[in-house]
């Protein structure tokens, strides 16, 4: 057991298990032809449908289902081919039919597994116990009139994927790594843009604590949690807290809680006395979803690949670490990124530059892969001038960073500012000279044996031909001399 | 003009004999004269019926006459209207103007319908006498012989039937969830059908009960009725439970006769209570579709004793849910309150009416955690058995014929004490929705205080046409000429 929970009474063990939420990357929502992009204007993108006034009805959105079936193949979970929506009846001013559309008996997809790789290199295996469809709520707004609220429904029936995970993770890292991987498959599949600060991926968290060999004890949900962080920080307080109770005597009651981020704790929301009788029945107005076994056949060859295979490519086939290749491959476009300059060259020195210089920059500059200053064509050109000994490999890192400021190309760069590397042995002979003429203390030092001095004296021949002199030929003529 | 049906009528319009507009205007003016007395019509629309009827007229002069082109028609209130007030009978939606027409009442129009105004029902279809409606109740324009006490048209399309039966509109639109097409036409002595389930699209029409609700005509003969069906059917896709099935023509089928054709006479049908007026009127059908050349066949449905119980598990369950949306946020009557919970409560005692709140009530329940498996679950499975019973007797039969509710129209205020005793009103009549095939209420006779009695003629799922013809066959062969107490055109006027 790596992470615990240090009670009174000795070591905690802390279960936690995952309710995602993913929003359905479509044009339209789940059951009605309205638009689903982020940031309208409010009430902007309703239906009839969506505001359930009298006479409407469901029609299930085809690309939705298609999603659904995609992530499920992507999860390596079961494809049920028949599954059925369920009312989930209650009360709310952004809820308009008073019941939510959801799978309840019969979800669209069953069991699957998501590996998460841990910090200390160990992979482990994390359930997930199924997936299925719901219509997202709308949202009220309580801060428009001091004494009402307001109702925007733009998000009322918007497709979510529910996915629950086993209560399979042992530690907030093990959660967080858990949505950052599940969060990488997503968007590998294009099914969810995993924007936790818009709200497209969301996650309710349960907690239970037990000393190690227990069965489980009582849990408590955490609901809505929308970002990683947090999701870290409630496990860890909830956790905390339950150990308390328990430790003092009491006992930890099933309930529904929030995450006060501000202060760290969770808070009470509404206990099991309290829970809503949601009356689940299947829904009237629509039919069994039946899926044809030829088209989720079709959609399995389709797949792109999953970071987990291109992890295990990167590794096979570029020779890269286990941990380079899981840098790489977290998020799609990085792939797509790297292996567009490592193709043809050295690979180890393409993913060092990617993961090094590159993703330096773009964190300097806040900006994405995708709007990278430096383009893969142009680092990969750059390679290309290390490899042929037109510039040095200090050099190098000057014109990365000229391009990543002007965005020009790497060869109109070399030529403007005469960064080409100098292979002319008269001129590297001369600044040898000119160093050791200028320093003969330093040679002194060098030849009574300080060796540590040598490097100094590279530099400073490098320094005289403004660090575009060929290393290799520099060390000849500096040792030939001295 | 009012002693012509909907066939006749549109006949006469097609040759000219009168316009639409007059038609119309003849139907409007009846309206005025009966309605105040009938209460059939909550909101009438003499000028959308107008221009419905300028529009008709103008087809005809091209001679592009539609199925229905020219006929004044109600619709009842719980299909969308757009730019028409449409309340289901209640008070929670007493201010609702949808901006949008219900596919069936779209297709009439499409077709060349008038639409005369909204019709009368029990609020939101739950009840068999129109006694629920907000609105008041609708007398029913037949009265017993010497009699004075008025009485119910039935319901819940109570308003549509009893609109119909005094020549208020030559057809109307209705729907049924348990009975509430055919017990009305009964009472009423008129046709009315409720089809197979998914027939007609039930987009844009107020749910109660959405596995057992479908639209269908009332009208004066069994063929009107096949002629407005056949513009209210079809496929639409924005229905999920609607049938892709060809539309045949329903009128046709009126005119095949019953020639060898096997009928279905379910034992379990005839019960203990049952007035011997009826058994008698029964077997009368019987005979004559025996005369006409049909086989008579003793038939079993074991189920049939748990329909009605089970019915009134499955309706107001899914009632409970369909009804939530009338909570007061975003259309129709707000009663506020101290806060949300408080508005929500107000709002929905003030708006529904005491049947209403009933089934909520009792759906609610059936649907608890603890008790869904015991009242839901178990229904749906009897509710499966019941559709078996039907299966396997249409491999034998190819229609069934039974009585279509157990008494003649009651006075309005009579077995209003007692709810189950309402509920029984709807034996004959639910099974056929727990198994979503077609039934048909024929007008066959009249009992002892000259009041209408009608036979259901049951078929099987997507097989109006037989269903049609076995009923245009019983009504050849009663040959009622009888007319209501209160019609336009009658002597009462």
């Amino acid at each position: 057991m790596s992470y615990a929970i240090e009670g009174a009474t000795g070591a905690w063990e802390v279960v936690i298990g995952l309710e995602v939420h993913a929003q359905v990357i479509s044009q339209a929502k789940l059951f009605s032809g309205a638009a689903t992009a982020f940031g309208a204007e409010p009430n902007a993108q309703v239906s009839f449908v969506d505001a359930a006034f009298p006479g409407m009805l469901p029609v299930i959105n085809r690309e939705c289902v298609a999603q659904a079936v995609r992530t499920g193949l992507g999860l390596r979970a079961q494809i049920n081919l028949v599954s059925r929506f369920d009312r989930k009846n209650y009360f709310y001013p952004d809820l308009p039919a008073g019941y939510q559309i959801s799978q309840y008996a019969h979800p669209i997809v069953g069991t699957g597994v998501i590996e998460i790789e841990l910090a200390d290199g160990s992979t482990r295996a994390i359930g997930v116990t199924r997936l299925h469809l719901e219509q997202d709520a709308g949202k009220s707004l309580h801060d428009q009139h001091p004494s009402k609220s307001y109702i925007d429904l733009n998000r009322s029936g918007v497709a979510l994927m529910e996915i629950v995970s086993e209560p399979d993770l042992r530690s907030p890292e093990e959660a967080g790594t858990y949505i950052r991987k599940l969060r990488s498959i997503l968007r590998y599949l294009g099914t969810c843009d995993g924007n936790m600060e818009e709200g497209s991926l969301r996650a309710d968290v349960n907690v239970s604590v037990r000393k190690p060999g227990e069965p489980y004890r009582t849990r408590c949900e955490v609901k809505n949690v929308n970002s990683i962080r947090f999701v870290m920080q409630a496990i860890e307080a909830e956790a905390t807290r339950q150990v308390r109770v328990w430790e003092d005597g009491g006992a930890v009651v099933q309930e529904t809680r929030l995450f006060d981020s501000a202060h760290g704790v969770t808070r009470s929301m509404r206990s099991k006395e309290d829970a809503h009788d949601y009356r689940y029945f299947p829904d009237p107005d629509l039919l069994p979803l039946v899926l044809d076994a030829a088209w989720v056949e079709a959609m399995r060859a389709d797949l792109p690949e999953l970071p987990d295979e291109k992890r295990a490519r990167f590794v096979r086939d570029y020779g890269l670490s286990p941990y380079d290749a899981g840098v790489l491959v977290a998020e799609q476009a990085t792939a797509l990124y790297f292996e567009a300059v490592a193709r043809g060259r050295d690979a180890k020195q393409a993913a060092n530059w990617v993961t090094g210089d590159l993703f330096a920059t773009l964190n300097r500059t806040g900006r994405t892969i995708e709007d990278s200053p430096v383009s893969a064509a142009a680092l990969g050109r750059m390679l290309d001038l290390m490899a042929d000994g037109t510039i040095n490999g200090r050099i190098a890192k000057d014109v990365f960073e000229a391009m990543a400021e002007s965005g020009e190309a790497p060869d109109a760069l070399v030529e403007k500012r005469g960064l080409r590397q100098v292979t002319d042995t008269a001129a590297i002979d001369a600044a040898v000279a000119k160093v050791l003429a200028a320093n003969p203390d330093k040679v002194a030092e060098y030849r009574g044996g300080k060796e540590k001095i040598y490097g100094f004296l590279v530099g400073q021949v490098m320094r005289e031909m403004r660090g575009k002199g060929n290393p290799a030929l520099v060390n000849e003529a500096l040792k030939r001399v001295l | 003009m009012f002693s012509l049906d909907l066939a006749g009528t549109r006949a006469a319009l097609r040759r000219r004999e009168f316009s639409a507009r007059e038609l119309t205007q003849a139907y409007l003016g009846a309206i005025e004269a009966l309605n105040p007395r009938l209460n059939a019509y909550i909101t009438v629309t003499p000028e959308l019926a107008l221009r419905h009827a300028q529009a008709a007229d103008a087809a005809l002069a091209r001679g592009e006459a539609g199925n229905l082109t020219g006929i004044p028609l109600a619709i009842k209130d719980l299909f969308c209207t757009a730019g028409v007030r449409t309340t289901a009978g209640s008070r929670i939606l007493s201010p609702f103007v949808p901006p949008y027409e219900s596919t069936v009442t779209a297709n009439l129009l499409r077709d060349g319908a008038v639409f005369l105004g909204k019709a009368n029902l029990d609020e939101f279809a739950m009840g068999s006498s129109n006694m629920t409606s907000a609105y008041g109740p609708v007398t029913n324009p037949w009265a017993r012989r010497g009699g004075h006490a008025p009485l119910v048209p039935g319901g819940s399309s109570g308003g549509s039937a009893a609109a119909v039966a005094a020549r208020l509109a030559l057809g109307a639109t209705a729907t049924d969830t348990g009975g509430s097409i055919r017990q009305p036409a009964s009472f009423c002595g008129i046709a009315g059908i409720k089809p197979t389930y998914g027939r007609c699209s039930r987009w844009g029409i107020l749910a109660f009960a959405s596995s057992l609700d479908q639209a269908g005509p009332l009208a004066r003969t069994v063929e009107d009725c096949a002629i407005m069906l056949r513009s209210m059917a079809g496929h639409d896709v924005k229905d999920s439970t609607s049938a892709d099935q060809p539309v045949p023509d329903f009128a046709a089928a009126c005119r095949r006769g019953v020639k060898g054709l096997r009928i279905g006479v379910p034992r379990e049908y005839r019960s203990d209570g049952m007035p011997p007026e009826i058994e008698a009127l029964w077997q009368q059908g019987l005979a004559w579709l025996r005369e006409a050349g049909a086989a008579i066949v003793d038939v079993s449905l074991p189920h049939t004793k748990y329909g009605l119980a089970t019915y009134y598990i499955v309706a107001p369950a899914e009632a409970s849910s369909n009804l939530a949306r009338y909570d007061g946020v975003r259309f129709g009557a707000r009663t506020e309150g101290a806060d949300l919970i408080e508005m929500y409560e107000n709002t929905r005692a003030a708006g529904f009416g005491a049947e209403v709140k009933r089934r909520v009530l009792i759906g609610t329940y059936v649907l608890s955690a603890g008790y869904y498996d015991a009242y839901y679950l178990r229904a749906q499975k009897v509710r499966a058995l019941i559709l078996r019973d039907f299966t396997e007797v249409f491999a034998h039969v190819d229609a069934l014929v039974t009585p279509t509710a157990p008494s003649a129209a009651f006075a309005q205020g009579e077995r209003m004490d007692d709810p189950v005793k309402m509920y029984l009103n709807d034996v004959f009549t639910v099974p056929a929705n727990m198994a979503g095939i077609p039934g048909l209420s024929v007008p066959a006779g009249l009992d002892a205080e000259g009041l209408p009695l009608g036979l259901q003629v049951l078929g099987k799922p997507f097989d109006e046409e037989t269903v049609f013809a076995v009923g245009a066959a019983l009504e050849r062969a009663a040959g009622l000429t009888a007319v209501p107490a209160v019609w336009a055109g009658g002597a009462s006027r």
